[in-house]
């Protein structure tokens, strides 16, 4: 972190400051609290009150409220499998994601090799893209006439594998990054001292290193448990209808079948369960901020040295071709396969289909990246407002009510987007708020799952920042505000500029939302992929193929762009 | 002004930025719907699927006749978006709602969606489709849900294609077929309902059991089936799909011709005229609509001339009025499927869960 000084160094915990006058203390609790009215009302708004009146509605009949509903739903044979098969693949998702990316977190925290940045960007675009337009490219390669069927006639395409294997391919940068951002920091003659002091290499390892890492890996952990365990698209595309978890369960009976006891009681269960993560990983996460040594970690990489390290860097190289360019391949290849052979014709058509968009059913598709980007943009002012706000309230000194309000705002992460979309509908519908067929809903609910991705960015570098600086500040006369901007803003920037590239990306791949709020037709790229996926015709597929290439492309951009500007600590999730 | 107040009324200010913005932001978001919000009666509200669509000179041509314009929200499948409806029974987001079927038709009518109306021009629709005495819905459009065949294949194998829902339990066609998930997928369900009607409510349990015995492949939705394992489709071909039998729509093969480059003198896919089921599309006026009269006059015009014309080759469903001609397309490449046996609404609505439930535990496990 270049701009930052010694004094903000990392990791490094500023000492503690004097007690603050009693004055002080009272003003700065009144601060918090008036920082913390925004998001505490925004998510109160559009998330809290939605949620529990649709999970409400499931619960009460016209003679009072029936908890009894919990037991016989739990107690169906059917519920009871979904919930097994839920868990299950999660455990086993994660420790196949850690398994596979492990060995990648370390390749990209030590190793110094050409092209690393766009490969770090790469393997993170995955996670920004929409299901739909991944499952396609993944059974490509595990399915009939794949890779692996050409090699060794294997098929993984109707088993539990494929579902496995592609939350890895979803997952993979988020332990690259959480775990590699940490390890690239810590000091590699700490390792080397050990070995000097007659340690073996293990032990130096399990010693020395481990222990620094085991608190980043859990949190990354516990964040892939946390995906793979409210999976959606990637169970209801790969797994068909014979698999089925929590999340997809909340869908059906919700959307399809109207189901809302039952819905009630399975988002209770995915909320308590996901509690649950959260309380654990915000644990770890607490306990990862501990004061560890840290150094820059341009420092840290070096080019591989050996045959060992050399075949290290290259198996890690091999497994995320295999496992992420490969997919992402064929879909640019089948964007390009025409049937008069090579070509740029379905993007020619794609334009054709715009100037002769004589219906409403598509939009140009400069159109279409025209609406994914406006309203990427508005949920990522909302995202950074309400977060860079929370993050601001939660980094100074607080009770467990504060910090238990950091867990809180990764809720959204965990209830279903048809959940929140019909909660919109039954609480949305009365003036001030009557919003149900604002377009501003969508940049609403993007936002919620934006808001968590702000916050975890941002708030290690603010707790970075020195105290004293700000009572220096105040001190001197400045005013909270212009402390604020004189001191934090210039420190935190680019980590607010990293949040507001996450909160981007994940918006404008998001598809969950989009689809469930009614909305004027504005299609945004994953609508409009969905649309032309959902009709027969070889120049529609092929226009679908071009769009999520065009779409992968624009996530692509946006997330080199963070890598430019990446600050040490804010890379994690 | 204290300091505390002062960071109350930037967060304050902020947040309002981000209001201000967003409405500046809705002025060139609604492009499409031209519709401005200050003459709110003469804007009239359609809510939809995802799969509605119409042509904007056919929209046009409405608000040159009546004034009004339509503002169209899609929420979702078919399935999601009657359920959003349902929820919102009073209060409703528009003032007509097009899309459900007869597969859906009594949920929508148990739960008093709708007010009647009885359209201008109803005396052109097809009686059959007539379903609500009571003119609650008025039909809209009709389709086929069959079972679609890849032509190259069966010529290459010299195999004749099947016909009827007796032939796919052939053994010359074992490990052919794909269908849908009949809980989550509208032709999934509606090839389902097509086994009741033809094998009865007492025998299509037993025909999908040689069904199944018979090699018949199920996934979730129809982009799965046609697009990943329907070797006719040209995602198929890329995917090297080994399944020749789709369930799929009749007029599947001539949206395939109409989007080849160049277009092909002949479908590349052929229809088991033998193996249909007809769905029809209803539209009603919402009870609490704010915009009756243009609720109204949106409902003539879905039974117009005009937009049952512009149907065909926009949403790919048949016209339900008698005087819509089908554009050359249809008549040159789709094939004609004569009413197919139905099962009535009310027997759908009663039955639904229970005929779902048993093809789950039949067919899936």
């Amino acid at each position: 972190m270049a701009v930052a000084g010694p004094e903000v160094e990392p990791g490094k915990r500023p000492a503690r400051p004097a007690p603050p006058a009693r004055g002080a203390g009272r003003r700065g609790a009144a601060l918090r609290l008036g920082l913390m009215a925004v998001p505490v009302a925004f998510f109160a708004l559009f998330f809290a009150y939605p949620v529990t009146a649709i999970v409400g509605r499931g619960f009460r009949t016209d003679d009072g409220w029936r908890f009894g509903r919990i037991g016989e739903v739990l107690g169906r044979p059917d519920i009871l499998d979904v919930l097994w098969f839920t868990t299950w693949q999660a455990l086993a998702s994660t420790a196949l994601t850690l398994l596979i990316a492990l060995p990648g977190a370390y390749v990209f925290a030590r190793f110094a090799f050409p092209g690393k940045q766009v490969l770090r960007a790469v393997v993170t675009v995955p996670f920004v893209l929409p299901t739909v337009v991944v499952g396609t490219a993944f059974l490509a390669v595990l399915g009939r006439g794949g890779l692996l069927d050409e090699l060794w006639g294997v098929r993984l395409d109707t088993t539990v594998w494929a579902i496995l294997l592609a939350h890895v391919f979803f997952n993979y940068a988020v332990v690259v990054r959480t775990v590699g951002g940490l390890w690239s920091q810590l000091d590699p003659r700490q390792e080397e001292a050990a070995r000097v002091l007659g340690a073996g290499r293990f032990a130096a390892f399990r010693r020395v290193t481990l222990p620094a890492l085991v608190p980043a890996v859990a949190a990354a952990a516990l964040m892939v448990f946390l995906f793979t365990f409210t999976s959606f698209g990637v169970v209801q595309i790969l797994g068909g209808p014979a698999y089925s978890t929590l999340e997809v369960e909340v869908y059906r009976q919700t959307a399809q079948l109207l189901d809302l006891p039952t819905a009630a009681v399975l988002t209770l269960v995915q909320f308590t369960a996901v509690g649950a993560i959260l309380a654990v990983h915000a644990v770890t996460v607490r306990r990862r901020e501990r004061a560890l040594k840290l150094v820059d970690p341009a420092q840290t990489s070096r080019p591989p040295r050996g045959a060992g390290q050399w075949a290290l860097l290259g198996g890690v190289l091999l497994t995320a071709l295999l496992l992420i360019l490969l997919p992402l391949g064929v879909l640019v290849e089948r964007s390009l396969d025409g049937p008069g052979g090579y070509g740029f014709g379905y993007y020619r058509a794609l334009q054709s289909a715009g100037s002769g968009a004589t219906s409403t059913f598509l939009v140009p598709p400069l159109e279409a990246v025209g609406n994914s980007l406006r309203y990427a943009l508005v949920a990522t002012l909302i995202a950074l407002v309400v977060g860079g706000l929370a993050a601001a309230a939660l980094t100074r000194r607080a009770g467990r009510l504060v910090r238990g309000f950091d867990a809180l705002l990764m809720l959204p992460l965990g209830v279903s987007a048809v959940t929140v979309g019909f909660g919109f509908l039954i609480t949305l519908d009365k003036p001030p708020f009557d919003l149900r067929t604002s377009w501003i809903l969508v940049p609403l609910a993007q936002a919620l799952v934006g808001v968590p991705f702000v916050v975890r960015t941002m708030l290690p570098v603010l707790r970075a920042v020195d105290e004293r600086l700000r009572e220096a500040a105040a001190v001197l006369g400045a005013s909270p505000l212009r402390a604020w901007r004189e001191v934090d803003l210039p420190l935190v920037r680019r980590a607010v500029l990293v949040a507001a590239g996450f909160a981007f990306a994940v918006s404008l791949g998001e598809f969950g939302a989009t689809v469930f709020i009614a909305r004027p037709d504005t299609p945004t790229l994953p609508v409009a992929v969905a649309r032309l996926l959902g009709r027969s015709g070889e120049l529609n597929y092929g226009q679908a193929m071009a769009l999520s290439t065009i779409l992968m492309l624009v996530c692509a951009v946006s997330l080199l762009l963070l890598e430019r500007i990446r600050t040490d600590r804010s890379g994690e999730f | 002004m204290n300091t505390t107040t002062k960071y109350a009324a930037t967060a304050l200010a902020a947040a309002l930025g981000v209001t201000v913005l967003a409405g500046c932001g809705s002025d060139d978001g609604s492009a499409g719907s031209g519709a401005s919000k200050g003459s709110g009666s003469k804007t009239v509200t359609l809510v939809s699927h995802d799969s509605f669509n119409v042509s904007k000179d056919v929209l046009e041509a409405f608000t040159k006749e009546t004034g009004y314009t339509v503002k169209t929200l899609k929420s979702g499948d078919a399935g999601a978006a009657l359920n959003q409806e349902i929820l919102t029974k009073g209060s409703p987001r528009g003032d007509v709602f097009f899309g459900v079927d007869n597969t859906l038709l009594s949920r929508a009518l148990d739960n008093g969606l709708f007010t009647p109306y009885e359209a201008k021009g109803l005396d052109r629709v097809a009686k059959d489709t007539q379903q609500d005495e009571k003119h609650r819905v008025t039909p809209v459009d009709t389709g086929d849900i069959c079972v679609n065949y890849d032509k190259k294949y069966f010529a290459d194998k010299k195999l004749a294609p099947p016909k009827t829902f007796a032939d796919l339990l052939k053994p010359a066609y074992k490990n052919l077929l794909v269908t849908e998930n009949a809980a989550s997928s509208s032709p999934g369900l509606g090839f389902l309902l097509g086994t009741v009607a033809a094998e009865g409510e007492d025998g299509y349990e037993a025909y999908w059991k040689k069904l199944k015995a018979n090699g018949v492949k199920v996934v979730d939705g129809w982009e799965q089936a046609y697009n990943e394992e329907f070797s006719g489709s040209a995602g198929g071909k890329k995917a090297k799909a080994d399944r020749p039998l789709v369930v799929s729509y009749a007029s599947s093969p001539p949206v395939e011709v109409l989007y080849a480059d160049p277009q092909p003198k002949e479908a590349p896919t052929g229809v088991a005229t033998g193996t249909c089921f007809r769905q029809t599309e209803y539209a009603g006026l919402l009870t609490g609509a704010k915009n009756e009269a243009g609720g109204k006059a949106l409902l003539d015009f879905l039974i117009s001339k005009t937009f049952q014309e512009d149907m065909p080759l926009t949403m790919f469903v048949n016209p339900v009025v008698e005087d819509a001609e089908l554009p050359e397309l249809f008549t040159k490449h789709g094939e004609k499927v004569d009413t197919p046996p139905t099962v009535a609404p009310e027997k759908i609505s009663a039955n639904r869960e229970q005929w779902i439930q048993s093809w789950q535990s039949l067919v899936l496990k």
